[in-house]
């Protein structure tokens, strides 16, 4: 360690790529992650404890649905919709994830056009992006109470397992309470964009930190992540 | 202090390069209560949490007095029995250890460990204090809930939990148990993310990864390891919450309850065990790891001496931390599930040995030849490494499943839990407190109170948990409201229970002293000065003590070496402050 009592700490690190270049950062000083903010590593620290939470929600429906005594209702029945005559299994589901999935599209272009200062345009998206989110848990909705109508409750439904509706109502509901929740700050960050608060770095209400462009990145990591989250349970709850 | 030059928007701008912009509070309540300083978040933490810790205390004592002299107290029915065991081991592990070591030690030592003015989100850690708070108020308030708190033990197994046999089961008390330990995950999230942030990203100017003291190793890694623990448990407690509240039956199997069979079927009660234990395994490292740490500071100060293999103890906790994610069922060795499950976590319990006794072979190692000094928090520090060791060889003994199965859901497994993730981490808050007193006073704790407090905790809690393992040997049961009549028991287990109670009480009321001491020694203590230990790390080098909001007054420090250069050859003092740039040194020594 007699090394470490006189080493300066001012060092320019030499380029490196690869895993050399993840050992540097490491072992700087300041900062584990170069050039990423606070809010950044904050957010993507959260993502990482929420994926373990909807994975133990989708691995719980899981083993509910290996190990149930009674037969899963078919999900390709069970979300079909009959329209002009013909029933088209998962058509809402397709359409929802159409939606969810382009929603994505727009936030990053929103994220885009943030970081070239254009506040009309990051605005204009990033409500558009929040009016796909919108449209999602509307048609949710409309899901559920299709659901409900049909005789679905969390405790049973006519088709089969109890714990069909069970995990239906939960993973849904608790994937949708966070698309709601994006919505709802995708609003307030697009109506700072449009205001202008980022440029002239006014200071948040409760914080009181300036405000930066980087809020729409970091929105958009979170947009991304409900995305990511809605593939698998588009994968598991409704293609299984 | 310098004086520090007030922005039109009553902000903080210190004048450091690439410094930070503090929120300056204008009032006594953002000051003091509403505050968004993490050492006022911190004291405020450790305030709740030592509160919890006194009632869960007394609720011990209860208990106790029920076991050890059966019938005597007929206000405690089998219900309040189980009561009290549920809400005294719920409050203990989740709002006492939990929220003391991450929440207190952590908020006040982090940002001064790493030469910080504050947490990175200083308004998301406050949130975290008050739904810390209002977690805790919740679970208090189902003390007066109608049918009382839950009974369910502090796993809260379904499908007992649940249903009318169990005192909460189809009351308020499993409810609000559940709706508390969810608000408490989203407050530690909040907390959480700050902490592990903040260490990633926010350290002082020479402050690498490798040069940070092992207590914040050790919060850092268990807060990491809580974020990805704790949201197993609130996926449990959302789905047990609905099996109770909506009647869905993700743990409720086939069921038939007083006679009468249950509208459930087809859920499974091992699921939550897995839910649970998920959480629950990484949760006693999430406890062990920051008390490893803040010992390993403790004994490398007080032993004036820098800790031995200061790499190996930063791989050790993160190889701990990791490996314990996939221990988990060793819990569940008599639960029903699948036999061959067994081989592997007791492989995998067995392997954390290897890297746990690193840990104990170098603080070890650090005491070798060292100059120690037997100073309270020494004392303490001491006491937890011959606890830990014993706590952990019986650890061995229920890692293997031949061995466990006998010794399943007896006095053996209270005894081995309670003196590795009880006592042992209680020691080193203990020891922690009187080590770093006198950084949030300014004041030392009161000597003669402290050794006496030490003296009979330690030796008090050995009275009280040696003697359980030879109880559990016999075979017997924990979690039983009377075992009178019994006839494999013999009577000297009953004076033993009678003597276990006995010194449960009289070291639970040491405990008052201490309490005592630390309200009397902040008017009356010792003046400490700004480093009464003469250590190293950067908390003892802040130009005030107690350090003032934003900790550094008006140049963050700059670090220029590890934090464990105690007794360095050659060097006039015997510690070297981690922002000392250049050893003085007497004589020609050369690099060791």
């Amino acid at each position: 360690m007699a090394e470490q009592a006189v080493t300066h700490t001012t060092h320019t690190y030499p380029e490196a790529s690869g895993l050399r270049s993840i050992t540097a950062d490491f072992s700087s000083d300041r900062q584990a992650f170069r050039n990423v903010s606070w809010g950044k590593a904050m957010m993507w620290i959260f993502l990482l404890s929420d994926t373990f939470v909807f994975s133990c929600f989708l691995i719980s429906y899981m083993t509910a649905r290996m190990s149930t005594t009674v037969p899963w209702p078919n999900p390709s029945e069970v979300f079909a919709l009959t329209i002009g005559g013909t029933s088209l299994p998962l058509i809402l589901i397709a359409i929802m994830t159409f939606v969810l999935i382009s929603s994505s599209g727009t936030m990053a272009m929103a994220v885009n056009f943030a970081y070239r200062r254009d506040r009309r345009k990051t605005a204009i998206l990033m409500l558009v992006t929040a009016l796909l989110g919108a449209t999602f848990v509307g048609m949710q909705a409309f899901e559920w109470s299709k659901l409900i109508h049909e005789g679905v409750r969390p405790w049973a439904n006519p088709w089969g397992a109890a714990q069909f509706g069970s995990s239906f109502f939960m993973i849904t509901g608790f994937h949708g309470t966070h698309v709601s929740f994006g919505v709802l700050f995708l609003l307030i960050i697009a109506r700072k964009v449009w205001r202008g608060d980022y440029d002239q770095e006014q200071r948040g209400f409760f914080t009181s930190r300036r405000g930066n462009y980087e809020s729409v990145e970091i929105m958009g990591l979170y947009w991304h992540f409900v995305d990511l989250v809605w593939v698998f349970i588009f994968a598991f709850f409704y293609l299984w | 202090m310098v004086d520090v030059p007030l922005g039109s928007t009553g902000v903080v701008a210190a004048p450091d390069v690439e410094d930070v912009e503090l929120y300056h509070p204008h009032s006594w309540v953002t000051k003091y209560v509403f505050s968004q300083d993490a050492k006022i978040i911190a004291i405020q933490y450790a305030f709740v949490a030592l509160s919890v810790g006194l009632v869960a205390l007394v609720l011990s004592w209860l208990m106790r007095l029920q076991l050890g002299f059966p019938g005597v107290f007929t206000f405690i029915d089998a219900n309040a029995y189980y009561q009290f065991i549920t809400m005294h081991g719920m409050m203990m592990v989740v709002y006492v250890l939990t929220a003391l070591f991450l929440g207190g030690f952590g908020n006040y030592l982090i940002p001064l460990m790493i030469g910080a003015r504050d947490m990175v989100f200083p308004y998301v850690n406050m949130l975290s204090f008050w739904i810390y708070l209002l977690a805790v108020l919740i679970l208090v308030a189902s003390f007066f809930a109608p049918g009382g708190p839950t009974g369910a033990g502090w796993t809260l197994y379904p499908p007992q939990a649940i249903t009318s046999g169990t005192p909460g089961g189809q009351d308020w008390g499993i409810i609000m148990m559940l709706v508390s330990l969810m608000v408490f995950i989203i407050g530690f999230t909040m907390g959480g993310l700050n902490y592990v942030v903040t260490v990633l990203q926010a350290r002082a100017r020479g402050m690498t990864l490798m040069r940070m003291p092992l207590t914040v190793w050790g919060i850092f890694t268990a807060s990491f390891m809580a974020l990805l623990a704790f949201p197993a448990l609130f996926v449990g407690a959302v789905m047990m919450l609905f099996d109770r509240a909506l009647g869905t039956s993700f743990f409720m199997p086939a069921i038939v309850e007083m006679g009468q069979p249950l509208d459930r079927n087809g859920g499974s009660p091992l699921l939550f065990q897995h839910l649970f234990w998920f959480f629950g395994h990484p949760e006693v490292y999430i406890v062990a790891l920051p008390a490893f740490g803040i010992v390993s500071d403790l004994i490398s100060t007080h032993a004036r001496r820098n800790i031995f293999g200061y790499r190996m103890m930063v791989w050790a906790l993160l190889a701990i931390g990791a490996l314990s994610f996939v221990v988990w069922a060793h819990h569940m060795y008599v639960s029903g599930m699948n036999p061959y499950f067994g081989f592997f976590f007791a492989t995998t319990t067995l392997i954390i040995a290897i890297p746990t006794a690193i840990k104990v072979y170098n603080w070890i190692l650090t005491l070798w030849r060292g100059d120690i000094h037997l100073t309270i928090p020494m004392l303490f520090a001491l006491a937890f490494i011959v606890t830990f060791v014993n706590g952990g060889l019986t650890g061995l003994f229920l890692g293997n499943v031949v061995v466990d199965v006998p010794l399943s859901d007896t006095m053996f497994v209270v005894a081995h839990f309670h003196m590795v993730m009880g006592v042992a981490p209680i020691l080193v808050i203990f020891g922690a407190i009187y080590h770093w007193y006198p950084k949030v006073t300014g004041r030392m704790l009161n000597d003669g109170l402290g050794k006496l407090h030490f003296w009979v905790t330690f030796l008090g809690a050995y009275a009280i948990f040696f003697p359980m393992h030879y109880l559990g040997l016999m075979g017997i049961p924990r979690r039983y409201h009377d075992i009178a009549d019994m006839a494999f028991v013999p009577p000297s287990a009953h004076t033993l229970n009678a003597f276990i109670t006995i010194m449960a009480l009289i070291v639970g009321a040491i405990q008052l002293v201490f309490v005592f001491n630390l309200f009397w020694s902040l008017r009356h203590g010792r003046e400490a000065g700004g480093n009464p230990w003469r250590a190293t790390t950067l908390e003892w080098q802040t130009p005030e003590t107690p350090p003032p909001h934003g900790n550094w007054g008006r140049h963050l420090p700059v670090v220029y070496r590890w934090a464990y250069d105690y007794s360095v050859p050659g060097a006039d003092q015997d510690f070297i402050a981690q922002n000392q740039p250049w050893p003085t040194r007497t004589s020609g020594a050369g690099h060791g």
